[in-house]
Parts: C-alpha cells; sequence; structure tokens
C-alpha cells in the first residue's frame, strides 16, 4: 500500500479553503480606503449556517467591528455590499444585492436592496461581499475583474449621471459586459436622499450618502468564474417548468408597473406633502391619454437576472437622457407636484441621473413648497423661485443636489431640514418617523398589523416589511374558503384568522402579532438569500400565491447551497437576523419611544389598544418592555454575544435573564 | 457534375429582439447545459449565448455563438435600424480574437451553439425554454437543398495523387482510422467537448 502523504494544503492549515463551497463564492473583498488597501478575505461557512448571507451577514460584521458609538459620517462606519446566498445560482429572481452602512438621516442601521445583475457577477468575480471601511481622499471607483481589485481615480467622472457614469466606465475599460453601481450628484454631495444606481435597479435610505462621503463613486465588476450548485441536476429540474409560471401568473411580479389603470395609487395615496387624498381624481379620460404617453416614452420593459418578470421600463422622455422606472414611482412626484404623468417623467430623466430616491425626494420638495406658501421659507432662502409647482420641483433638485442654499438643510430630508429651518418648520414634518419619510398614506381607521410594522420595523419603508398576509379580507364567505383552500404559501393558524376576518373589523391580538412576524420574517429570508419581494415577501399579500413561500424555501436553499433546512429552521435563522438588526439598533440608542408611526397615519387612531398590541408584540418576540431582545431569547437564537454585549453595556440588566414577568412589563 | 434536390429539416431560433427584457436567462441556462458534469455550474461567461445589452441606447440582442475566426475583422460599422444604432460587434456570431465572447472562460476554447444537440439532446434548446419573454422562438423549419452528387472519376483523379505522394496503404489505413470516428470529429469545437467528457 501506498505510503499516505498529508496533502500540502493540510499542512498549510488551510483546507478549509479549499473546501466545496456551494453557491457562494467563499471570500469578502476588504477595502481599505483611507491606506488604498485591498485584501480578499476567506469566510466562515459556519457564519452562511447561521446568518444564510446578504442582510445577515452584513449584520454580523456591522455588529462586530462598528461600534455603537461610530457616527454615520465617520471612517470607521462600513458600507456592505452583500450578494444574497443564491445569486447567480439557477434560482429565479436571485439576483438582489443588500447594502448595509449607518445613515445620518436616522442614526441607525440602514439598509437597502437593488436588483438587477450586480450581486451574480460579484459571485462570478469570486466574492460575496465588498466591505469599505475608511475614506478616500478623491473621489475614486472600485474596479474589479475576477482576480484583479484596484481603486481607480475617478476625477474624470465627477459630476456626472448614474448611468452615464457607468457607460463611461464600460466604454473606457473595453467591458460592456461589466456592471457597475454608481452614485450621481446626489450621492457626491451627501444629499440624505441620494440613491445607488445599477442598470434598472438602484438602492435607497441611506446608502449612497455614505458612499458619497466615503468617496466611491463606482464600483465596477465583471467576473467570469463558476458558481457551484449543490445539487444542480435536481435544482434545473425544479425550476425548469418555473420560467414559463412565473412569467405567465399574474399574481408575481409588480402587479402595478403594467397597468394603466393608477386609481389604487392617485385615489388612495395622498398628494402634496403627504397632504391631500383626492378621491375621484381617476376617470376613463386621463387613463387613455396616461396611457398613450406612457407607451410613447417607454422603449421597452426589462427584467432583472435570471427572472422572467419584466418590472422595470426603460423611458425616454424627450430631452433626457434614457433611465429606467420602476413600481410607484412613476406617480411620486407627479402627486407631491399635483401635476400630471408627464412630469413624473420628465422630472425622473433628471433625478435618475443625479441618483435622487423617488419615495423620500418627493416629499422633500413638496415640503419645501409648503413652507414657501405658509411664509416660512421666503424669496431671500429661495431667490428667483418660480410661479409653477413644475418649475418649483426643478428650481429645488437643482439646490438640493448641489446643496446650495436652502438646498443644503433640505438634502437632510425632512425631519432635520425642519430642524434646521425652525421658524414652525417642524409642525410641517408630519409624516417622518424614527427621522425617515413613510410612504404618503393617510387613512381612516387604525390597522394593527400596520401599527405593528410601522412601528417596529427596522428596514424604514412599509414596503420592505409588508407583504405575507392580504391586505383586505374577502366580504364572501364561500370566496374566502376558495382563497384558503389554495393558499399554500400561509402556515395553518393564518387560514384560521383569515377564514374569521369579517370586513371592517379587527384581527385578535394575537392575530394582528403573527401577522406582522410573518410578513416581517419573509422579507428577512429574502434579504439574506437574495431573492426578489415581487416573487416573494411582498406578494403574497395580492392574491396569495407568490412563487417562494416558507413551504418552498427551504427546498430551494439546499439544492443550491447544501444547507439542509426545513421551514421550522429557515424561520429561525430569520428571526435571528431579525433579532440581530433589532440589537444593532437597541445598541444604537432605539426604544419604544421611537416606535410610533406618524400621528394622522390613521384619523382614527386607538391609544390603549395600540399598546396593548405593543406589548404584546414585544412579549411574543421575547423582548422587554422597552423593546429590547431578552437575554434568554438572545441565547435561544444563538446571538449570546449580543446579551453578553447588552449586560456589559448596562442596556439589560441581569434581572431581565428571564423573560419578564407582565407585572415587570407595565 | 450533377445535382440533386434534397430537402432537409433545418433547426433554428428566431430572435425578436423587441421582445427581449435583457434578463439573460437564457445565458445561465445554456452555460448550465454544456457544464461538466451537464448543469454543475451555471456562468454566463462561458454561454453560447449572449444578449448584447446597451441600456442607455435601447440595445438588447441575444446573438448565438457562430463559427471560430482565428483572425480579426476589418469591418466595425455602425448600423442604424429603425433610428436605433447598433454596433457590428453587437450582433455577429463569431468568436474571434479581439472580443472575449463565445469562449470557455477557463480553456479559452472556442464556443458554438448546437441547439442543445450534444449527449442526450434537448425537445427545444435550452434557451427558449427559459426565454418567458417570448424572445427567442424555436423553429424547425423544412428546407430544400441541392447536393452535389459525387463524380466517380474525380474521386478517383484525388486518391490517385495521394497515393503516388504517400502511397496506398497510407491512404488505407486513413480511410480505416477516420471512418471509426467519423462525422464526429470533424470540428474543432466536437474535440473540445470529448475532451472535457474524459474528466
Amino acid at each position: 500500500m501506498a505510503r499516505q502523504t498529508p496533502s500540502l494544503t493540510k499542512w498549510m492549515g488551510i483546507e478549509k479553503e479549499k473546501k466545496m463551497r456551494y453557491a457562494e463564492a467563499g471570500f469578502n473583498l476588504e477595502i481599505d480606503l483611507t491606506r488604498g488597501n485591498i485584501e480578499r478575505e476567506a469566510t466562515d461557512p459556519k457564519w452562511t449556517e447561521f446568518y444564510l448571507g446578504g442582510q445577515g451577514t452584513a449584520g454580523k460584521i456591522l455588529w462586530d467591528r462598528v461600534r455603537p458609538e461610530v457616527e454615520p459620517f465617520s471612517p470607521d462606519n462600513l458600507l456592505i455590499f452583500s450578494a444574497g446566498l443564491l445569486n447567480g445560482t439557477p434560482v429565479i429572481g436571485a439576483n438582489r444585492t443588500s447594502v448595509d452602512t449607518f445613515s445620518p438621516q436616522t442614526g441607525r442601521y440602514s439598509h437597502s436592496l437593488f436588483g438587477g445583475f450586480f450581486g451574480p457577477e460579484l459571485k462570478h468575480a469570486g466574492y460575496d461581499k465588498i466591505i469599505f471601511r475608511g475614506k478616500a481622499r478623491d473621489l475614486m471607483y472600485l474596479y474589479i475583474h475576477n482576480d484583479t481589485v484596484e481603486l481607480r481615480d475617478a476625477g474624470h467622472l465627477k459630476g456626472k449621471g448614474a448611468l452615464e457614469t457607468a457607460h463611461l466606465l464600460k466604454q473606457e475599460l473595453k467591458l460592456p459586459e461589466a456592471q457597475v453601481a454608481a452614485i450621481g450628484l446626489a450621492g457626491e454631495n451627501r444629499v440624505y436622499m441620494a440613491t445607488i444606481e445599477h442598470a434598472n435597479s438602484s438602492a435607497s435610505r441611506g446608502v449612497g450618502v455614505i458612499m458619497g462621503d466615503k468617496r466611491i463613486k463606482a464600483i465596477v465588476v465583471r467576473g467570469t468564474k463558476n458558481i457551484h450548485i449543490a445539487r444542480p441536476k435536481a435544482l434545473f429540474e425544479l425550476i425548469g417548468p418555473m420560467y414559463k409560471q412565473i412569467h405567465d401568473r399574474k399574481d408575481c411580479g409588480d402587479p402595478m408597473s403594467h397597468e394603466d389603470d393608477e386609481a389604487f395609487h392617485v385615489d388612495n395615496f395622498a398628494w402634496g406633502n403627504a397632504r391631500k387624498r383626492i378621491k375621484g381624481y381617476w376617470n376613463k379620460e386621463k387613463e387613455i391619454r396616461w396611457k398613450a404617453l406612457s407607451d410613447q416614452v417607454r422603449n421597452r420593459w426589462t427584467g432583472c437576472y435570471n427572472c422572467p418578470k419584466d418590472c422595470h421600463q426603460s423611458v425616454s422622455y424627450p430631452g433626457r437622457p434614457t433611465y429606467f422606472q420602476k413600481c410607484y414611482s412613476k406617480l411620486t412626484y407627479a402627486m407631491a407636484a399635483f401635476e400630471e404623468l408627464d412630469f413624473n417623467y420628465d422630472i425622473l430623466g433628471v433625478t435618475q441621473q443625479y441618483g435622487l430616491d423617488g419615495f423620500s425626494t418627493p416629499q422633500v420638495l413638496a415640503f419645501a413648497v409648503e413652507l414657501y406658501e405658509a411664509g416660512i421659507l421666503t424669496d431671500a432662502d429661495l431667490p428667483g423661485f418660480p410661479k409653477t409647482a413644475r418649475e418649483r420641483f426643478f428650481y429645488l433638485v437643482e439646490k438640493i443636489v448641489r446643496r446650495e442654499g436652502i438646498g443644503d438643510a433640505l438634502a437632510n430630508g425632512v425631519y432635520h431640514a425642519a430642524r434646521q429651518i425652525g421658524k414652525g418648520a417642524e409642525a410641517f414634518d408630519h409624516n417622518s418617523m424614527k427621522k425617515f419619510e413613510q410612504v404618503p398614506l393617510k387613512l381612516g381607521m387604525v390597522n394593527f398589523p400596520y401599527f405593528l410594522m410601522y412601528a417596529t420595523g427596522e428596514k424604514m419603508n412599509i414596503t420592505q416589511i409588508e407583504g405575507s398576509y392580504p391586505q383586505v379580507a374577502i366580504p364572501d364567505k364561500e370566496e374566502r374558503r376558495k382563497f384558503v383552500d389554495n393558499w399554500e404559501a400561509a402556515p395553518e393558524r393564518f387560514k384560521k384568522w383569515y377564514m374569521e376576518w369579517e370586513p371592517q373589523t379587527h384581527p385578535s391580538i394575537e392575530a394582528c402579532v403573527n401577522i406582522c412576524d410573518w410578513n416581517e420574517v419573509m422579507h428577512y429570508i429574502d434579504d439574506s438569500i437574495g431573492t426578489c419581494a415581487w416573487l416573494s415577501s411582498f406578494r403574497g399579500q395580492f392574491g396569495g400565491r407568490p412563487p417562494y413561500h416558507i413551504f418552498n424555501l427551504p427546498t430551494f436553499i439546499s439544492l443550491a447551497a447544501g444547507i439542509d433546512l426545513d421551514p421550522d429552521s429557515l424561520w429561525k435563522k430569520a428571526a435571528r437576523n431579525r433579532n440581530l438588526i433589532r440589537a444593532i439598533n437597541i445598541r444604537k440608542g432605539l426604544r419604544r419611544a421611537d416606535e410610533k408611526p406618524p400621528e394622522d397615519h390613521w384619523k382614527k387612531r386607538d391609544p390603549e389598544m395600540e399598546k396593548k398590541m405593543l406589548d404584546a408584540y414585544y412579549e411574543f418576540k421575547g423582548w422587554n418592555n422597552e423593546g429590547i431582545p431578552t437575554k434568554n431569547k438572545l441565547d435561544e437564537l444563538g446571538l449570546g454575544f449580543v446579551s453578553e454585549d447588552f449586560l456589559k453595556r448596562g442596556i439589560l440588566t441581569e434581572n431581565e435573564m428571564l423573560p419578564l414577568a407582565k407585572e415587570d412589563a407595565e | 457534375m450533377e445535382e440533386k434536390i434534397k430537402t432537409k429539416i433545418v433547426k433554428q431560433i428566431r430572435v425578436d429582439i423587441d421582445k427581449c427584457t435583457g434578463c439573460r436567462a437564457c445565458e445561465l441556462a445554456c452555460s448550465a447545459f454544456h457544464a461538466r458534469p451537464r448543469y454543475g455550474s451555471a456562468n454566463p461567461a462561458g454561454s453560447r449565448i449572449r444578449v448584447m445589452i446597451d441600456e442607455l441606447k435601447d440595445v438588447y440582442v441575444p446573438v448565438r455563438a457562430g463559427f471560430y475566426t482565428p483572425a480579426e475583422c476589418t469591418g466595425r460599422y455602425t448600423y442604424t435600424i429603425g433610428s436605433k444604432e447598433y454596433r457590428e460587434c453587437g450582433f455577429c456570431r463569431v468568436a474571434c480574437p479581439s472580443r472575449g465572447y463565445f469562449k470557455d472562460p477557463s480553456s479559452h476554447l472556442s464556443l458554438r451553439c448546437d441547439m442543445c444537440e450534444s449527449d442526450t439532446p434537448l425537445e427545444t434548446p435550452w434557451c427558449v425554454t427559459v426565454c418567458g419573454s417570448g424572445a427567442l422562438i424555436y423553429e424547425e423549419r423544412e428546407t430544400t437543398m441541392t447536393e452535389n452528387e459525387a463524380n466517380p472519376e474525380e474521386i478517383n483523379i484525388g486518391l490517385e495523387s495521394l497515393a503516388d505522394q504517400y502511397g496506398m496503404q497510407a491512404i488505407l489505413d486513413t480511410v480505416a482510422r477516420m471512418s471509426k470516428t467519423y462525422p464526429k470529429n470533424i470540428s474543432g469545437y466536437q474535440i473540445s467537448e470529448r475532451k472535457n467528457d474524459q474528466k
């Protein structure tokens, strides 16, 4: 028998690196911008099993490496781009990249996702994450082409539009197939509403401003390496027929993007600075006219990587460069300005290049117009302020992206601008929560599951929290029964609650708490594995039949990544990520007092019941009366390092080691 | 020389570029089908179909890999079709030295679309199956073609000259050897695939 010789790799102790990793690359890029140092670091497969990937592992890195004292604009803040665990695998629609950092607007955890092609390309280049620390002196871009990773000067791209930057870089590098994520002028000037733009997608909610602060104009990535799949044959057999099913099914993808009937948004959402609901605004004449315009300016519908849905339209409006638009941003500027659709298409041609978020920016603009009309802002603040709403919006956008004059305050978002301007401007900040602009919804009767989602969500926008449980009850009992019988996405308990739910009534406290829990859990799964919410966590609320749900996702994850899961263990991982992100914000000072949806979100509130709801939700979550996860809960989820830190900092005390008894909670 | 008219089924993939959404599912599926072992990895860089995309010009053109050419071409024109500009490279099917398309990313061997007909062929090529938008359309078309009838005298002349040069035994040996593998290994692409099979 031949003598066995230990392999060289074993000798050198790098056997772990050599072990086959499925679905993930197994390496992160560590970019120290201050020193210009770049390192490729092997990651621990145990982290993947524990947090999956994407937002989950990014959360762990933020917890470990960013102390709570670190200010968002400090060089010690991190900016992390994470490919979802299933990015680049054949799993349909798993293309979302998570961006995680700390936001100067909220002072807390900031997170956004973008679709397109970036995450899969990063994986093919051989990396799961890009972790930026420090700050570059001058504007740079990061170039990644497989093993070649370089920081390069981006002086020539200063002030360029976001998509224009991508185009110029691909041309200059002769890499037409590279994927680029870039900021526009808004990000360069640290505007809080700045986005990161990539192909047909963008990331918002406080991540573009940090990219600008770190002086990163763009990331270019080209990857040609293989991604290995655990059980490829079985996976392909499973997904083969799904392309056509997903394409044909009306109950997945963006339900609104292809519709020309805009009644849902224009009649239900509030116009101006989240002020006025115009019921009956919509009519057939508008529908015909608006549809004709959309058809005229649309080049085509486009999709994201490996997804048969086409939720993004490529638009060329006369006189504007081509841009991409999705979802309700088709209307946000028009409604904020009390204008029509043509105005929205026109201004998006400007704001997309500047890299401005289509949800919060319109509210900031409408807020400024309101202040002017109320005499709080004057002609001295807004020299030469035009007369029409249309021109005023364009005027304000230019001031904001350059932080010129009053634009400097407005660039900090409604909450901070109101306080910087003063003179009663605070009263006009009526639609922000945790210092962040919320969707402009002003409704009648308080809705308790929604109350809980708004109050306790860490993701700043309700669209990132809601989505699995239907928004409305079905009046006809027979229809309801039929719906429930076909509702394969729902765990049994929700079927019972849905059957019991009559229109215009409130679900029980127990049901509300569970609905909130289910909705957020599904998002935490998507955001770690990179599947699109339109096929999954956001989609069940309309129609109840998302292609991905808690019962089939374990199969996809296990076939692609080789991690064996069942619905319960997947739910637990999502709960772990949810608690870890919660803990990051708790350590940053988040407490019960912050968990208040905007006062006027509902006309009819029920403070007593709201309190009961919040108490019940905290208890259900294993959190104490301040919304802090208890030691028991944290330890049960394997987050002992969090409870230890909380005890050390006095955030939890020894008495709270046991779940709070009812009387303690009062 | 006589000409004979024959009918033949031609398989093709028609492209409706107005329907392409640029999702590149075709690239992923193609690369996985041709991976060894089959589906063992998915890597669009090794796909035999590529969507040539220029977002700002609204150009989305799926192109299937054609033949290999060792030399670059001289024509790099820009065509304007329906008020849109297309670069010539953007719809050329050739694997050529001046660009990275249609080459295996690790071996750099050139790749060519085989309509998913390699071992255990598929009824419909994978790229068409996964194309939800209907931009790729699989078609079987009966076509008539003229074929040259072999002229024994011409073959005689050719073989005689070879026999003069190498001797009759060498010709017989060569024919015997070729008949075992013919027609499988006549193109460079199929040879490369064979090599991979042995791994």
